[in-house]
């Protein structure tokens, strides 16, 4: 290396001076959720095979495993859990894709999506409260059509919520889902030259569905890939929907290993650990089934595609699969409607279709005991939300700093929060949060969030962060602004609107966290969604309404504020936040 | 004041293939070098090495002087090279005022100067009173007059031209080009173009230098 060369490569370093310090943002990032994780699952494992000294058991044995499978229900457990997780996956592609495609190409089909952010901010045990209100035998569907159509003037004995195939669930699923997906796919659709094949398609004589799902689809699916994965993750190993709506008994293997968890006996932490590990496996099983399936439905695709046919039987079912989805976010919109109602009703005897009155009262008596959970859902949710932002702009920044390639490894690892169940390792942790009496605390609490938070506020920023375009820091460091000066001045304000959007969806993460919330504040975290599921449970549901609709509101609300902020500040500014 | 920009043996090259071999070159102030080349030669990278903002995946040598000074090592913000895209790339986010006003030294603290200097750059382009208005409502000619300004209140020592003329249409090219030109060479300012038009060559009447693409 000769002497002109050294001093170039001293620019270089130059030029990143004044941030060395973003180097550690990677790696420190990575560990605050990749940390607990892996602490959690051997925390979770080993009392799977018996060894749990703090309680006095420091043998490995296959005990917990032989206690597991004594349980009388297991078989109908696990056929419970794959059944609804499978289906409820299956469905919300189905209808995503065929909304998407249904909608592909209308002027108005970004807007379309954007109209669903309400619904993706809610959480799903909100929503699925709001749905068993609409579905329950006393529910009411069953009010708006009784007696006049069914002839009820009781409550019939049927299982509309908790029925024992898990119908209910799949529904709740469904429809917190299928927004998320729509979600993902529009992002991917900004990486595909869309518009342009899909006029190549239509003179070739395809309608606008088929041209989207022969030639579209088979583009995109790649890229939602790992969304989907995680959704099967999610389903298969949801707790608060599953409490909800789920069956009690068997109930599914999430729910079997958290309620023996929460046993007072405390020799129940061995089955229930090997329960946890055992639903890992399933959700490890399923990813790798999907994928197969993958590869069967592209081969096959390959000469669907080959045939040449314009229409089909494919169109129509795709059609009705859109037309299902926009049903589904109706069905939505009327659970949370429900929630409203019964938040505000004086009294709503069976089987009237309307309360009898609506007033406040309610509301009044309800204030004291929401104001706190409210309060502490607001601050761990800022919290974490502040925390991640900090990591994912240092990252982000590192990276355009010094550009390197980032691999398909460090998207896995991103997704790995995504895709480990919930229970496989919040166990873990919480033994582990307990030893150093760090259960309880507001910070760990935090620190569960964060696990959760960190990957989405992640992926919701990183597209529009690389997307700036570098020489407008270019430009600005040539008029002599320092880093600090382009990044403060520069480059944060031209993506505060990103950068707000995601922070909302990092909220709405945070405010939703049903077991992390649970497990890392050993039950003593009592946020919105901790006491709107314990709630559910009970009979007032006026009380459960209260809060559920809270819940549901707070993250949109905050959503709100995240699109209003920039909307007021850069009134004047025409070009921005439109390119 | 007004210096030189000297380029000692600059040489740039990605991976196998020389994009710029060993250029020597100096440009007095005032004096408007071309370097031509087709699109993909380098020329931009040229520009690159030159304010400090070089992709390290590029390897690169050479030393760059203005007058005395070498600003080979030195950090973008302290080199005082400016430059102008093919685009205007004025910040969105703030007015037309704003935007001169982030270029203009922090050393000038009093706000009437301030407001003063402003002023003056915007009624050299010719668009007095402009100051207020959103760049988003500013026509392509006059968006291209305030990103020459908002580069001339950094007070740089050498301009650089990253094909600004391009995407202007052909009345507005010429306007823009003698813009450019009389008030870089006004303030005496050495520059350098990177073009694939030769009509801009013609223009800039000076030295061109051809980069073999």
């Amino acid at each position: 290396m000769d002497d002109a060369h050294r001093r170039d490569m001293g620019a270089a370093i130059h030029e990143i001076g004044g941030g060395r310090w973003l180097g550690a943002a990677p790696p420190l990032t990575v560990a605050a959720f990749v940390v607990p994780i892996a602490a959690g699952l051997a925390g979770t494992l080993l009392p799977a095979f018996g060894y749990l000294p703090a309680i006095g058991s420091a043998r490995l044995s296959l005990e917990p495993w032989r206690l597991l499978a004594e349980y009388p229900g297991l078989r109908s457990s696990i056929v419970l859990t794959l059944t609804t997780g499978v289906a409820a996956t299956l469905l919300s592609l189905l209808l995503a894709v065929g909304f998407c495609a249904q909608v592909s190409g209308r002027p108005w089909a970004q807007r379309a999506s954007a109209a669903l952010a309400p619904l993706l901010a809610t959480p799903h045990s909100a929503l699925a409260i709001g749905v068993a209100f609409l579905l329950l035998p006393s529910g009411w569907i069953v009010r708006a059509l009784s007696p006049w159509l069914t002839g009820w003037t009781l409550p019939p004995d049927l299982a509309t919520v908790g029925d024992p195939r898990g119908i209910a669930l799949v529904v709740g699923l469904v429809l917190k889902e299928v927004p998320y997906l729509i979600l993902m796919i529009s992002g991917a659709l900004n990486q595909v030259p869309s518009a342009p094949q899909i006029a190549v398609a239509r003179a070739l004589g395809y309608n606008r569905i088929a041209a989207w799902l022969k030639v579209v689809l088979p583009q995109v699916y790649p890229q939602i890939r790992l969304p989907v994965y995680a959704v099967l993750a999610f389903s298969l190993s949801v707790v608060d929907v599953a409490l909800i709506l789920g069956p009690g008994n068997p109930p599914t293997l999430a729910v079997l290993a958290v309620r023996w968890f929460s046993d007072a006996d405390i020799h129940f932490y061995f089955p229930a650990a090997a329960a946890a590990t055992l639903l890992g496996g399933l959700v490890l099983v399923a990813i790798a089934a999907w994928h197969g399936g993958e590869q069967l439905v592209a081969a096959w695709g390959r000469r669907w595609l080959a045939v040449g046919r314009r229409d089909g039987l494919a169109n129509r079912l795709t059609a009705g699969a859109g037309a299902a989805a926009i049903a589904s976010f109706a069905f939505a919109a009327l659970a949370l409607a429900g929630l409203a109602l019964w938040s505000f009703a004086t009294q709503w005897r069976f089987p009237a279709a309307w309360p009898d009155g609506l007033d406040l009262a309610n509301w009044a008596r309800r204030l004291d005991g929401l104001a706190r959970p409210a309060a502490i859902t607001l601050a761990i949710g800022a919290a974490a939300t502040i925390i991640a932002l900090i990591l994912v702009i240092a990252c982000l920044e590192n990276e355009s700093r010094r550009p390197r390639p980032v691999g398909r490894a460090a998207l896995w690892l991103l997704y790995l929060p995504l895709l480990v169940p919930q229970v496989a390792f919040l166990f873990g942790a919480q033994v582990l949060l307990i030893r150093f009496s760090a259960d309880g605390l507001f910070a760990s609490v935090v620190w569960a969030h964060l696990i959760f938070v960190l990957p989405y506020l992640f992926l919701s920023l990183a597209d529009p962060w690389r997307a700036l375009d570098p020489r407008y820091a270019r430009t600005a460091a040539c008029l002599g602004a320092s880093p600090a000066r382009v990044f403060f001045r520069v480059k944060l304000p031209l993506l505060l609107k990103p950068v707000l959007l995601a922070c909302a969806v990092a909220f709405a993460v945070s405010a939703g966290q049903y077991l992390p919330t649970l497990f890392a504040g050993n039950g003593r975290v009592a946020t919105l969604t901790t006491e709107a599921v314990t709630l559910a449970a009970g009979a007032d549901r006026r009380v459960i309404g209260a809060y559920a609709l809270v819940q549901a509101l707070l993250p949109m609300l905050v959503w709100l504020a995240a699109v209003l902020v920039p909307w007021f500040l850069y009134a004047r500014r025409r070009g921005i936040g439109r390119a | 004041m007004s210096a030189p920009l000297r380029l000692d043996r600059v040489r740039i090259a990605l991976a196998d293939r020389i994009l710029v071999p060993a250029l020597d070159l100096a440009i007095a102030p005032g004096e408007c070098v071309t370097v031509m080349g087709p699109s993909g030669s380098g020329k931009s990278t040229l520009l690159a090495y030159l304010c400090g903002m070089l992709d390290p995946i590029f390897e690169a040598s050479g030393r760059v002087f203005i007058g005395e000074r070498e600003i080979t090592g030195v950090a973008p913000e302290h080199r005082r090279v400016g430059i102008l895209f093919q685009d205007d790339l004025l910040f969105p986010h703030l007015s037309v005022g704003g935007n001169l006003g982030f270029a203009l030294s922090a050393r000038v603290r009093d706000p009437a100067e301030r407001r003063k200097r402003i002023e003056q750059a915007l009624v050299e382009a010719d668009l007095a009173g402009f100051g207020d208005r959103d760049p988003h409502t500013l026509s392509g000619g006059q968006r291209a007059r305030v990103s020459l300004m908002r580069t001339l209140l950094a007070e740089p020592s050498a301009l650089l031209l990253d094909e600004p003329f391009n995407k202007l249409d052909a009345k507005l090219r010429d306007e823009f080009r003698r813009f450019v030109f009389e008030h870089a060479a006004q303030r005496g300012l050495p520059m350098l173009l990177v073009t694939h038009d030769f009509a801009d060559a013609a223009a800039a009447g000076g030295r061109v230098a051809e980069l073999p693409g």
